[in-house]
């Protein structure tokens, strides 16, 4: 074991540690001594080619296929330096006021985290993409809304010259998403913060964090790790975790702390989501342009949100129900296929959680409560209806059973599309939004963190990421995460003082 | 249309003749797919499965084993004796089985053989799959 030192160790670099260690980077222009430990590679540009079988490995915790403890759910989450803001679609949006309230967390108020995303929407370049870099995709979502009676709206999206690759999920092979590995990362590398990847944090200890550094396996993408491999103690003054929903609620469980809070890793929720198609009878321009242009939430209405979307081959195989001749037929109608995610709005319930096994490796409990259902069924006949208003001629519905609706059949679409086949382990359901497990409030016996992520009987330990959230987001939540890791790195810069002293570098 | 193969280091090396049955009934273009072509569609699920402890590894192995042996007790014979017709109607059956491990092991199985057979870039252009890094300025 080597042993180093840090004023703040920061376990992750995606949407919560990265901002950390942006927001950071004065106290490193001080010489204070900031470290951000990443368990994934550092990838350069020429590397993302697109394809699924070669990113997927090199990007997402178990290749973007793991899987809740009873298998019938799949979780995406990123594992690389800039964790999930390399793999999401750039979708940015601020905090919804509604349910900031509704999370009722003691000093949390929705006018400051506003404040504070619209601080990193315009550090992100976050705007409205031009009608002329529109695909077909994303037109026939609006003109299907309009006609089915709804009102889809624009997502602002957090790009700088995109050039339409489609590929934000495999990550962007141009450089134009502007995640934390493009802009938080390298203004913090600069100023001084240390990064090491392939780093993976095995467990906490008192003011300390035990990390194993690895080689670069043959044959595997991005940079080796910038410290030797080996295992090392590096003992801080503060140490932040920002692994994620799954991640950090995982090492604080696994670190066999004595009195944490005894709510960490509940409240898991995560957006569960299906893919739909809806088949037109002329090719459209699908994949090609970004695949996340609009959405219509009807979160408050009726528990659901609709996004655009559009995948890639094993993906959308995956992700629709069935087999054999129906299926295959629909694959091979992929250049006239329209695509729509639907997301459920979960909500936190008892047993949904994070837990370890015997090994360490995070295990995700989750089951469908009958809300989440039918709040999923609802929006599936909502996006059916959206789909043939948009001049498809059938719909492949998961929760229909077959799943294939003739554009004759669209009257019956509330008979078709029907809670009874949502039957998990038959169709496909996974999730990227992964919230909770940490989340925030006003002491031990209802949270496991403060407002400011400030683990509760552990002033040195924080928490900035997605796990900080004590419900469902219900939109997509990558500026609310940043917005969070923000108070979080504004508490540490206010404690500064107590940081003990030490020469510039990490030792 | 399979090819025997006594390879036993792959998790459905073994099983190899019963996964390529199910295979063929789930992507149903698989059964004009060559022998260097299986090999390919066998290699990705393979490395796919690499980094999955053993224990995963041998549960499918043996799921596959239950679906040639299970359509004895339905229609008295194996899966791979099996119609093509015959063959869709039972794992149907097992898709929507009551029992969640039947349901869960199938899901299993079918995502492989999506990952083996649509991750080809053969299977890509098959589709009219046409996304490249270069965007927009590759469709002018």
């Amino acid at each position: 074991m080597i042993d180093k030192q840090a004023d703040v160790v920061i376990v992750g670099s995606g949407a919560g540690g990265g901002t950390v260690a942006h927001a950071l980077a004065p106290l490193a222009r001080e010489g204070k001594r900031i470290l951000v430990l990443e368990q994934g590679p550092r990838l350069s540009i020429s590397e993302f080619t697109g394809r699924e079988l070669e990113m997927a490995p090199a990007l997402y915790e178990d290749e973007g296929g793991f899987l809740t403890a009873d298998g019938t759910m799949t979780l995406a989450f990123g594992r690389a330096l800039g964790g999930s803001t390399v793999v999401y679609t750039g979708t940015s949006m601020q905090p919804p006021e509604r349910v900031i309230r509704q999370w009722n967390v003691p000093g949390l108020a929705h006018a400051d985290l506003d404040e504070r995303a619209r601080k990193y929407a315009a550090q992100n370049n976050v705007h409205f993409l031009d009608e002329t870099e529109l695909n077909d995709n994303n037109r026939l979502f609006v003109e299907g809304c309009r006609n089915a009676g709804y009102h889809a709206e624009q997502f602002p999206i957090n790009v700088k010259g995109c050039r339409g690759t489609s590929l934000c999920n495999l990550g962007c092979p141009t450089g134009a998403k502007q995640g934390t590995d493009r802009v938080q990362l390298p203004e913090a590398e600069n100023a001084g913060v240390g990064i090491v990847t392939r780093a993976e944090v095995l467990r906490i200890e008192d003011r300390a964090v035990v990390v194993r550094v690895s080689e670069r396996p043959d044959g595997a993408k991005g940079l080796p790790s910038e410290w030797p491999a080996g295992d090392y103690r590096i003992t801080a003054g503060t140490v932040v975790l920002a692994g994620g929903a799954v991640g950090s609620p995982a090492l604080l469980l696994r670190s066999g702390m004595a009195d944490l809070p005894r709510r960490v890793g509940e409240g898991f929720t995560c957006h569960p989501a299906h893919i739909l198609v809806g088949e037109h009878p002329r090719p459209i321009t699908n994949d090609v342009g970004h695949p996340k242009s609009f959405f219509l939430d009807r979160a408050v209405e009726e528990g659901y949100v609709l996004e655009t979307c559009m995948y890639f081959p094993f993906t959308t195989a995956k992700n629709l129900a069935g087999f054999g001749a129906p299926h295959s037929r629909l694959m091979h109608a992929y250049p006239r296929l329209q695509m729509i995610l639907v997301l459920g709005c979960d909500k936190a319930v008892p047993g949904n959680r994070v837990s370890v096994d015997r090994a360490g490796k995070p295990v995700v409990h989750y089951r469908f409560t009958p809300e989440t259902i039918e709040a999923m069924v609802r929006a599936t006949r909502a996006s059916a209806r959206i789909f043939f208003g948009a001049g498809a001629v059938r719909v492949h519905a998961p929760s229909a059973d077959p799943p294939l609706i003739e554009a004759a059949d669209a009257n019956r679409i509330d008979e078709l599309i029907h809670a009874r086949h949502f039957k998990p382990g038959r169709i496909s359901v996974s999730a990227a939004h992964l919230m909770g497990g940490c989340g925030m409030g006003r002491d031990a016996t209802d949270s496991v963190t403060d407002s400011r992520g400030r683990v509760h009987g552990r002033p040195w330990l924080r928490v900035a990421d997605s796990s900080l959230f004590p419900d469902s987001l219900e939109i997509n939540p990558y500026l609310t995460i940043m917005a969070l890791a923000d108070r979080v790195a504004e508490g540490i810069l206010e404690d500064a003082g107590a940081l003990a002293p030490r020469a510039a570098g990490v030792a | 249309m399979a090819q025997v193969s006594t390879s036993r280091e792959t998790t459905f090396g073994p099983v190899r003749d019963s996964f390529r049955a199910v295979a063929v009934t789930v992507v149903p273009e698989a059964v004009s797919l060559q022998p260097a072509e299986w090999e390919e569609v066998e290699r990705i699920v393979e490395r796919g499965l690499a980094s999955r402890p053993s224990s995963i590894r041998r549960q499918l192995r043996l799921f596959v084993r239950i679906l040639e042996i299970l359509p004895l007790f339905r229609f008295g014979k194996t899966f791979r004796r099996l119609d093509p017709d015959r063959r869709t109607r039972f794992l149907l059956a097992i898709q929507d089985a009551p029992l969640l491990l039947l349901r869960r092991g199938f899901w299993g199985v079918r995502t492989l053989i999506y990952m083996g057979y649509y991750s080809r870039p053969a299977a890509r252009d098959e589709i009219g799959y046409r996304a490249t890094t270069a965007g927009w300025e590759g469709r002018l």
